[in-house]
């Protein structure tokens, strides 16, 4: 039982590194950038990969009439207050409660996750559907249908002369390593409580 | 798979047998068999290893190329105006190329001198020489940009300049003709006894590496032709040669090779440092300008300095010595020890090194021959190490490998000649084309030279290259030195005369040079570093356009209410913040160069516009799909009309 509560409680405690790495990284290759341009995304910022990518990359998607990369989001003041409460409630459940809870915040958890990822998915359709009218250049799809640049939302995908990668990094790893952490907790509640039940 | 097998023996065989043929030796001459080709190319996208200053002579510029391939990446303007850059037609350059004789937009620019540390090239400037209007320059490595020269008063032909000490304590600058201190309108002839020869001893801050004259020293009228520091023991002297100790006025070619020996001069800077710190010296009047760039302003200014410090020779007794040194030296060259000091007597076949040890010796034993104007004169053979009997005719200058071996130049008998220190005997010699200056091994002037390259800077090609009329390229030539003997790999050309050169292992460079100026440091007082700041002001009829460019336009890009007879300043910012995403501006009739700005950065052109109309102005660098696109409008009205001053961007 003991056991079980500490890894529970390790596991609440991990989603918390999203606030020191980033969630996920969006990184643009072309020939003219030997250093790549990127863009590290927090729950709270989005950031350079290197100084000032983000105002080049702005430069180049203005040529196809995507809008700038804004400064803040709403999502960067829910997504802290999201985390931050999920993981009281994890560590009250590490502290109190019993293991049934522990799969009980695992399920939470995932649906949360998704949450976002759903909502990362919308702006990212949004950022490369959503373009102005008057773009310099415009490019239609085969089909004639105009041409979006929406970033892959994992994976690696090319866009015109770029090549975009979209991973997820320490801050993503850090949470679905605390989720998987709340579930191990659980089945090793269960088992130890199966075990009790035996003897 | 059995003929398969015979045919493969067949191929083996064959192979034998060519093998076979190939010759033994390896002595035979040419690129073809020694591979040149290979050793000198740098693949596409590869790196050079070193990086070569190369000053341009009478271009006045310093040009960078890399080694081994001879590729030329840049020409830094320094004393010269460069249309290209705008070097010394925009606002912000313009005070660089002031001297007390007015804008000066020309110099002859002779040996570039790398910073050093601990006798170590630390890589933070290069410094050289302006010949003409005697001037010393410093280049800031982080950005490959001329950021400070400085006038040398009572100097005249600055040649013996501009090398440093080990740990860059001072830059010398020293004066190849004597001329009256102070200036004064007197009869030629009266030369003799009466001029002075200035050596300049100008300190280096070692935290901003501001320059400064500290003192300068008033020596006998001869000509001062080349100097070095000591280093290691020798650390705190500096040698001077000289010629022309006859002190003729005219004819020298005659009159000033009459003496079988002149001098090189042993200057004991620390203890005329250590007098000038404790209040020694005379406080000169004197007119010369200090031009220093900022980087956060982006601006140069220029200050007129109205004093200098000298010192008489004879204020400091057994500070400074003479070297009899044959038949009017030309390069004075210190081993990388520090125990050599190398005369290189332009008139004669042998070279003579002087000792240290010995110098130091025979002034504590007061061995001396005689004086001139006070100063002691060392008896030749007490300070004579040895003479290299080199069989060449005419050398010129010599360098170190840091292995033991020096390599001199011989412009007359057009040869580069290896030989040993301490044993003087000649290793190897390989012919130049044609008639060799000065050779530069990276480090050379150093306690720690990279010996595997050596350069020979040519004063004459002829037939070296295809011909481009009676004006033909200035050239260099590659040696590998890595061997017991060495070999010629490349020629290639250079930009105007290639005097003399500082070489470093590229490493040392490449970490600091800069990418882009940051817009947030930017400190430039007409800086429009956001749309926001994007306004056209009159004063009088001045008018002052404050605009941004960045991919791919200008704000703003239509513009009215200029006259016919204003002044208008256009203040261009590029707030582009990404590497090598340079912007340039033209103004039709503008009768100054372009503009071409790094991203970050701010300048200024003036242009005078004379006639009514409507006049464009354009993106000189193509910095874009969009960049032709990259244009706007000024409307000029006349004189007296009323239109009002107004701008806009895409309406």
């Amino acid at each position: 039982m003991k056991k079980s509560r500490i890894i529970m409680f390790l596991g609440a405690l991990l989603p918390l590194l999203l606030f020191v790495f980033p969630l996920w990284n969006i990184t643009l290759e072309a020939p003219q950038y030997p250093i790549p341009l990127g863009m590290d995304i927090y729950i709270n910022d989005f950031a350079d990969a290197n100084p000032h990518d983000i105002k080049n990359i702005n430069l180049m998607n203005h040529y196809v009439g995507m809008k700038y990369i804004p400064d803040a989001i709403p999502e960067f003041k829910v997504f802290p207050i999201g985390i931050i409460i999920t993981t009281i409630i994890g560590l009250v459940i590490a502290l109190k409660a019993n293991y049934k809870w522990y799969l009980y915040w695992f399920i939470m958890m995932v649906l949360v996750s998704v949450a976002g990822l759903y909502d990362f998915y919308l702006w990212e359709h949004d950022y490369g559907h959503n373009l102005d009218p008057k773009a310099i250049m415009k490019f239609t799809n085969p089909d004639g249908s105009v041409m979006g640049f929406q970033p892959p939302l994992f994976g690696t995908k090319d866009i015109l002369n770029f090549r975009a990668h979209s991973y997820p990094q320490i801050g993503a790893y850090s949470l679905g390593l605390g989720m998987a952490l709340g579930l191990i907790a659980y089945f090793m509640g269960r088992k130890k409580k199966n075990q009790t039940l035996k003897a | 798979m059995k003929k398969l097998n015979y045919l493969i023996l067949a191929l083996v065989g064959l192979a034998t047998i060519f093998v076979g043929c190939q010759p033994k030796s390896k002595t035979t001459n040419g690129a073809l068999s020694s591979n040149a080709a290979e050793r000198v190319y740098v693949a596409p996208g590869q790196h050079d290893e070193f990086y070569a200053f190369i000053s341009g002579g009478f271009s006045g510029q310093l040009s960078v190329y890399g080694l081994p391939s001879g590729r030329l990446f840049k020409v830094i303007p320094v004393f010269s105006q460069d249309p290209e850059k705008a070097y010394g037609y925009n606002e912000e350059t313009k005070p660089m190329l002031n001297t007390s004789y007015g804008f000066v937009p020309w110099d002859d620019a002779h040996h570039p001198d790398i910073s050093q540390t601990a006798g170590e090239l630390d890589g933070r400037y290069v410094f050289i020489n302006g010949n003409n209007t005697p001037r010393i320059a410093k280049v800031d490595l982080s950005v490959f940009e001329t950021t400070e020269i400085l006038e040398i008063p009572n100097s005249a032909g600055n040649h013996s300049s501009s090398f440093v000490t080990e740990n860059t304590e001072y830059v010398v600058a020293g004066t190849r003709f004597s001329v009256p201190v102070p200036q004064k309108d007197m009869p030629i002839k009266d030369y003799k006894g009466n001029f002075k020869g200035a050596l300049s001893f100008i300190s280096v801050d070692p935290g901003d590496g501001r320059m400064d004259i500290k003192f300068q020293l008033l020596m006998p009228g001869f000509d001062y032709d080349l100097s070095h520091p000591g280093r290691g023991a020798s650390h705190g002297w500096f040698f001077f040669t000289t010629y022309n100790t006859e002190e003729a006025n005219s004819l020298l070619e005659v009159n000033a090779s009459q003496n079988d020996k002149d001098f090189i001069a042993a200057v004991n800077w620390k203890k005329i440092e250590e007098y000038v710190n404790g209040g020694g010296g005379t406080k000169m009047p004197a007119n010369y300008a200090h031009n220093v760039y900022n980087d956060d302003t982006h601006s140069a200014t220029s200050t007129m300095m109205k004093e200098v410090l000298v010192v008489n020779p004879a204020e400091v007794p057994g500070a400074i010595y003479f070297l009899p040194t044959p038949k009017s030296p030309h390069g004075c060259d210190v081993d990388p020890s520090g125990e050599y000091i190398v005369g290189n007597g332009k008139l004669s076949a042998d070279l003579t090194v002087h000792s240290f040890t010995k110098m130091l010796e025979a002034i504590k034993n007061k061995k001396f021959d005689g004086e001139a104007y006070g100063i002691p004169i060392l008896k030749f053979e007490d300070v004579l190490a040895g003479t290299v009997k080199s069989g060449g005719l005419g050398p010129l200058h010599t360098e170190f490998d840091g292995q033991g071996n020096a390599y001199t130049s011989f412009f007359i008998s057009s040869e580069v000649v290896k030989w040993k220190l301490g044993t003087w005997e000649v290793i190897d010699r390989q012919p130049c084309y044609y008639s060799v200056g000065h050779l530069m091994i990276p480090g050379g002037n150093s306690r720690k030279p990279f010996g595997k390259y050596a350069i020979a800077m040519n004063k004459i090609t002829k037939d070296r290259y295809l011909p481009t009329g009676p004006e033909v390229t200035q050239s260099a030539q590659l040696y590998d030195i890595s061997g017991e003997k060495m070999e010629l790999l490349l020629d290639f050309p250079t930009i105007g005369e290639p005097h003399y050169a500082a070489g470093i292992p590229a490493e040392k460079l490449t970490a600091n040079s800069r990418k882009i100026f940051e817009l947030g440091d930017n400190r430039h007082p007409y800086a429009a570093t956001t749309d926001a700041d994007v306004k056209v002001e009159r004063n009088g009829k001045d008018v002052h356009i404050y605009m941004t460019m960045i991919r791919s336009h200008f704000n703003p890009d239509n513009i009215e209410g200029v006259k016919v007879g204003d002044r208008v300043f256009f203040h261009v910012t590029n707030l582009e913040q990404d590497y090598d995403v340079p912007h340039g501006v033209g103004v039709i009739g503008a009768n100054t160069s372009e503009l071409l700005i790094m991203p970050g950065q701010t300048e200024t052109l003036v242009w005078e516009p004379k006639q009514v109309g409507v006049w464009p102005f354009y993106c000189t660098d193509f910095c874009s799909a969009l960049h032709q696109e990259m244009q706007g409008y000024i409307r000029v009205s006349p004189a007296n009309s009323n239109t009002d001053l107004s701008w806009s961007l895409g309406d």
